[in-house]
């Protein structure tokens, strides 16, 4: 393949230098975006694997089906649902809000699981312990258990975190303008497709350090990759 | 008349009208799965072994950065790249093949990392004391090796075959008919939502089987490896 075309084609500078713009801020919505759904998805991870430590059987039947349906759903459904169907009952949710409910709902469910599974990696003699010692259940999770069960779960977390924020490219289909669509779009504007790369570029940038630093904990802290 | 809730999201009219026409579009689903699962198993499985025969730092060096490379790149980004950028080099590939192009390399590298930690968990002691039977260093691979990398890591390649299905939603983006492509186009016909709840539904029967399966798997593993629950 001729190499001129190539570069023509997918490293066209003047092209590049057009619609640099137009992606960066694409990239400042997927960024905004993408720690909205961290910030919200780890903090309802933790308070529902935390509500299941209480083991009461009618509240974890809930706690469980919620994380099993988000665990089956596709992503994407669940952005198209919440985008497109709600309005049909009067609730219309910007394309922002329904893409950051559905990924913050994804993540909450995985994290949920990761926080548990740590939760439950621990002897329960150390709960029965840490009780009999006066502390209450609140503090037994917060000083005795959750430090100790971290080292478990911060590389499954990492890997779940990266995987749900790579859903953000999802919003394009709800139209919203994140690098993804403002990518798209630039490149039918510019009839050749360097925004798309600028676009690829851009994920990159943003995700290889997460990655690599997920890689270093993992190697330090075991195993325990998925796509999680 | 103000239709009601039922009305609007489970509308029995519209399920029987458009019932066939998703089902249709959860058999290209299913199709798709049966296609890019193996594919990413067998790509998966390639590289790890790559990475575990060869004694080259410079090719285990790559195999990281294509691994990385591919798990920091979007899925739905990748194949918009090769659905709507190839053609601007005259390269016209149909959405099947973008879809299967783009799976491979995205499935490749998390069935690969997968598989190397199934491998990196089997016993040193175990490769020597197979060898020392007089098996090959290919037998001992197919014989000892990968059925017990292939067990310590059962869970994470369930947990990954679940996502790869999620995953094959992306296709509609490029309008290959599976199912949320056929749910979409139904209720952008039918000015309806109930389509796009109906196919969730679907959704959620295929997958959630898996999924509990998936819970029993983890917690088996976890109570190997001593959890108290």
């Amino acid at each position: 393949m001729d190499i001129d075309r190539l570069i023509f084609t997918f490293f066209n500078a003047e092209v590049a230098k057009q619609y640099l713009p137009q992606v960066l801020e694409g990239a400042w919505v997927t960024i905004l975006l993408g720690l909205a759904v961290i910030g919200a998805g780890l903090a309802g991870g933790l308070l529902l694997a935390f509500l299941r430590s209480f083991r009461i059987r009618a509240l974890n039947f809930f706690i469980v089906g919620f994380v099993d349906i988000m665990r089956a759903l596709p992503p994407l459904v669940l952005i198209i649902l919440f985008y497109y169907a709600l309005p049909s009952i009067g609730l219309s949710l910007s394309a922002f809000a329904a893409t950051w409910l559905a990924l913050a709902l994804v993540l909450a469910a995985f994290s949920e699981e990761i926080f548990w599974a740590g939760i439950a990696s621990l002897p329960y003699g150390q709960v029965e312990a840490s009780r009999s010692t006066g502390m209450s259940h609140t503090q037994t999770m917060i000083y005795i258990v959750l430090p100790q069960a971290c080292k478990m779960m911060i590389a499954p977390l990492t890997n779940r975190v990266i995987a749900t924020v790579k859903g953000t490219a999802y919003g394009s289909v709800a139209a919203l303008n994140e690098i993804l669509n403002q990518a798209t779009s630039a490149t039918s504007f510019a009839g050749n497709p360097t925004p798309l790369t600028l676009g690829a570029i851009g994920y990159l940038l943003i995700f290889i350090p997460v990655v690599v630093a997920g890689r270093m904990v993992e190697k330090r802290y075991g195993n325990a990759r998925k796509r999680v | 008349m103000e239709p009601t809730f039922l009305q609007t999201f489970l509308n029995v009219d519209i399920m029987k009208e458009v019932g066939p026409y998703i089902l249709n579009g959860l058999l290209t689903t299913l199709k798709l799965s049966a296609l890019v699962i193996p594919l990413g198993l067998a790509s998966g499985l390639l590289l790890a072994l790559l990475g575990f025969v060869a004694n080259n730092r410079l090719v285990r060096a790559l195999l990281v950065v294509y691994i990385d490379f591919f798990r920091a790149f979007p899925p739905l980004v990748l194949l918009m790249f090769i659905y709507t950028g190839f053609p601007y080099l005259g390269i016209e590939l149909t959405a099947l093949q973008a879809v299967a192009l783009g799976f491979m390399l995205n499935n490749s590298s998390y069935f690969g990392e997968i598989f190397r930690a199934g491998l990196e968990s089997v016993p040193h002691g175990q490769f020597e004391a197979a060898r020392s039977t007089g098996l090959s260093a290919w037998q001992t691979l197919v014989h000892i090796a990968i059925p017990q990398a292939v067990r310590n890591v059962a869970p994470d390649l369930v947990s990954n075959m679940i996502e790869v299905v999620k995953l094959t939603t992306i296709a509609s983006v490029v309008a290959l008919p599976e199912m949320l492509y056929a749910a979409r186009t139904a209720q952008s016909m039918l000015y309806n939502p109930t389509p796009i709840v109906f196919a969730a539904g679907v959704y959620l029967a295929l997958l959630w089987p898996f999924v509990i399966l998936l819970g029993r798997l983890e917690k088996r593993q976890r109570l190997r490896m001593g959890a108290s629950f």
